[in-house]
């Protein structure tokens, strides 16, 4: 039985205390969340296995931080959904605003949409599956973890990226400082493939996709490279 | 022919009036040509530790005026003046309650080792007032030895997680430094050692180059909401700081108390830093002292003076620099650079080691190379070792406590029972800049510049 809780009724602070409580406990329950109209940091700081189900569209940071949890949102999110999450999964069934999936640790973020403009910013370590396309300056300064974007991406991706993978079926508008193409191995379209399955993506061949990361030549300051700087 | 003795003498004489002839250039002084001669060599611009070094209106421009026939002083021993501060009494639930006005600033674990971590929260626990951690996350050595710690959320996220968020006692929206606002955090490869890299998940060796923009937010309305995330992961308990370098001071006040600040941090440009640029260090923000006016001003209009607190950090020194402080309006002041001077940073005892890394104690700012021979601003084991951090705490809780001491000197001299109780009034300025910056009046006139009277 899932556990039901109408935004109408009650607020977004009784909710985010109502999950708090059971931080830590390993609860595996499942929650409803209807009527979230567009609130903002809905099911934030989340840190027990629970399967949580937002009915609507969300405002911004909806997922913030999570530990653990299975959160969907069915419809559209705002700015930072999932930002600085630590593990868990968080799936979008619409298109997600500006920084998705920003600075965020682990886990797994699945954007059935579209992205805004800096997907994945300074990533540490998630990996994040956009099934449409990504805005300018996705992937920027992404530190570790994958970005898989299944369309085209915008302007300046992977601009001063550090270990992060990124991937892209489609075009790329431009490459950001010190982002470049790299061989598509066999070990990369493995991983790549595990992550679509992971993420519930079909309909995208793992042939089809470039990889993109860094050139490593800012990674210590030197006087030639004082154009890119 | 001149004996020798004579030709000496004669050599003597000649260079003597050489020297009197020599005339050094006000634009190129010794330091400007080697500056130039230094950026020619290497083509990179200057980049080091410590805060501006340049001459600039300070709290030392400022004099209290005391007790005498018009006020009472308080009797120095026997009547008690209060130092107790109160933070976060906006929102949070859980408001920090401080012993001293006195704070210890922000300075990451990466900038400075993990015993000089250390050494801060011990001496900072010791004379009951809090630390503060950096750009880099919280190590479990300076949670384990601060009573009190606020948990910084800088644009970089390194070692950002809703776990510390939990475990720290407030948390610091960084948007910027005294030294540089509008700069980023910077560590050089030297200081990137396997932990720091792990802490941070970048990899070892590389020079990092922090964000100077929040990655999930621009602009105080974003702000507000982030800030409203923050409350809602820790249930609203944690007081909530938004840190910001002196710059647009009153309008920047304004909107961090709009943006739903419990406390703002204000850091002058005398602040100082592990590793920046020196350009950006000496010429970009305001000093301490005209921007902890602003700051005040902005927070009376808003009739949130005393409701949001102000700290005022950047080149606070003495107790006379904390009472000055406070007398112009602050809540509390934060030390960065005294509390590592306190640790034992520069010590003369060193001279020689300082020598050998081309530096001289007093002098030594080149704490981004990670050779610092008192093991603080260092990532060298060998060096760290070195470092003694229950010596290093004591030395800070006893230059808290000389801070505190001196401060209430000061009130108990202008009649006050809290150190709270200072006010502009009790001000007075030795210079037209001073008065015109921290506008309190010349010193044996009412003139304040730039402030016509009605």
């Amino acid at each position: 039985m899932a556990v039901e809780f109408d935004l109408r009724q009650k607020s977004t602070r009784e909710l985010n205390a109502a999950l708090h409580r059971l931080n830590g406990s390993g609860d595996t329950g499942t929650w409803r969340i209807r009527n979230p109209h567009g609130l903002h940091t809905l099911a934030v700081g989340v840190d027990a296995p629970l399967t949580i189900d937002i009915e609507g569209h969300v405002g911004y940071y909806c997922a913030g931080m999570n530990k653990y949890a299975r959160i969907t949102i069915h419809g559209n999110a705002g700015p930072g959904v999932a930002e600085n999450m630590m593990s868990g999964v968080v799936r979008v069934t619409g298109s997600a605003s500006q920084y998705a999936g920003a600075t965020a640790h682990g886990g797994l973020l699945v954007i059935e949409g579209d992205a805004s403009s800096r997907c994945g910013i300074s990533m540490k370590g998630v990996d994040i599956v956009v099934q449409g396309v990504v805005g300018h300056m996705s992937a920027f300064m992404a530190q570790s973890g994958r970005l898989v974007v299944c369309g085209n991406a915008g302007d300046a991706l992977g601009d001063s990226l550090y270990e992060a993978r990124v991937y892209v079926r489609g075009t790329v508008a431009s490459l950001g400082a010190d982002c470049v193409e790299k061989p598509m191995k066999d070990k990369h379209k493995q991983e790549l493939e595990g992550l679509m399955n992971e993420a519930g993506i079909t309909g995208a061949d793992a042939a089809e996709f470039r990889r993109f990361g860094s050139a490593r030549t800012l990674y210590n300051f030197n006087v030639d490279n004082a154009d890119a700087y | 022919m001149p004996t020798d003795r004579k030709r000496r003498k004669s050599d003597r004489q000649n260079v003597a009036e050489l020297r009197t002839r020599l005339r050094e250039s006000a634009s190129f002084p010794r330091q400007v040509i080697a500056e130039i001669q230094r950026a020619a060599r290497t083509g990179i611009y200057d980049i080091r530790g410590f805060g501006a070094k340049r001459r600039i209106p300070t709290f030392d421009d400022l004099l209290f005026l005391g007790a005498s026939m018009s006020r009472y002083p308080l009797e120095g021993y026997r009547e008690k003046c209060a130092t107790n501060v109160t933070l976060g009494t906006r929102y949070a639930n859980n408001p920090i309650e401080l012993k001293i006005p006195v704070t210890v600033a922000g300075m990451s674990f990466g900038a400075l080792s993990a015993p000089a971590k250390e050494a801060l929260g011990r001496g900072a626990t010791i004379a009951g007032t809090s630390t503060t951690t950096g750009d880099g996350g919280m190590t479990p050595e300076e949670r384990e030895h601060s009573k009190i710690l606020v948990y910084q959320l800088l644009p970089s996220r390194y070692g950002m997680n809703p776990d510390d968020l939990r475990r720290a006692d407030a948390i610091e929206v960084v948007v910027g430094q005294g030294a540089k606002p509008g700069g980023g955090g910077m560590l050089l490869g030297q200081k990137i050692s396997a932990r720091v890299a792990k802490m941070r998940d970048l990899p070892a060796g590389i020079d990092q180059r922090s964000a100077c923009r929040h990655p999930d937010w621009t602009g105080p309305d974003d702000l507000k909401i982030k800030i409203q995330e923050l409350r809602e992961i820790t249930e609203w308990e944690k007081p909530i700081y938004v840190k910001i370098g002196a710059a647009r001071t009153y309008y920047d006040t304004a909107l961090a108390v709009k943006a739903g600040a419990d406390v703002v941090v204000l850091d002058g440009m005398q602040g100082g830093t592990a590793a920046t640029q020196d350009v950006f260090i000496e010429h970009v923000g305001i000093p301490t002292m005209p921007a902890l006016r602003q700051a005040v001003e902005a927070l009376q209009e808003l009739d949130m003076h005393r409701k949001v607190q102000l700290i005022v950090s950047g080149g606070i020194r003495t107790g006379a620099d904390v009472a000055k402080a406070l007398a112009m309006g602050a809540d509390a002041v934060s030390i960065g650079v005294a509390a590592l001077i306190a640790l034992g940073d520069n010590a003369p005892e060193l001279e020689d080691d300082y020598n050998e890394i081309g530096s001289s104690a007093g002098y030594y700012d080149d704490w981004h190379e990670g050779r610092d021979p008192t093991g603080i601003s260092t990532q060298d084991d060998a060096l760290a070792a070195r470092f003694d951090p229950v010596l290093g705490g004591r030395r800070l809780a006893n230059y808290l406590r000389v801070l505190t001491l001196e401060t209430q000197t000061l009130a108990r001299a202008n009649g006050k029972s809290h150190v709270h109780s200072l006010e502009p009034e009790d001000l007075v300025a030795l210079t037209i800049e001073a008065a015109a910056m921290a506008k309190v009046p010349l010193a044996g006139t009412d003139w304040i510049p730039g402030h016509a009277k009605f």
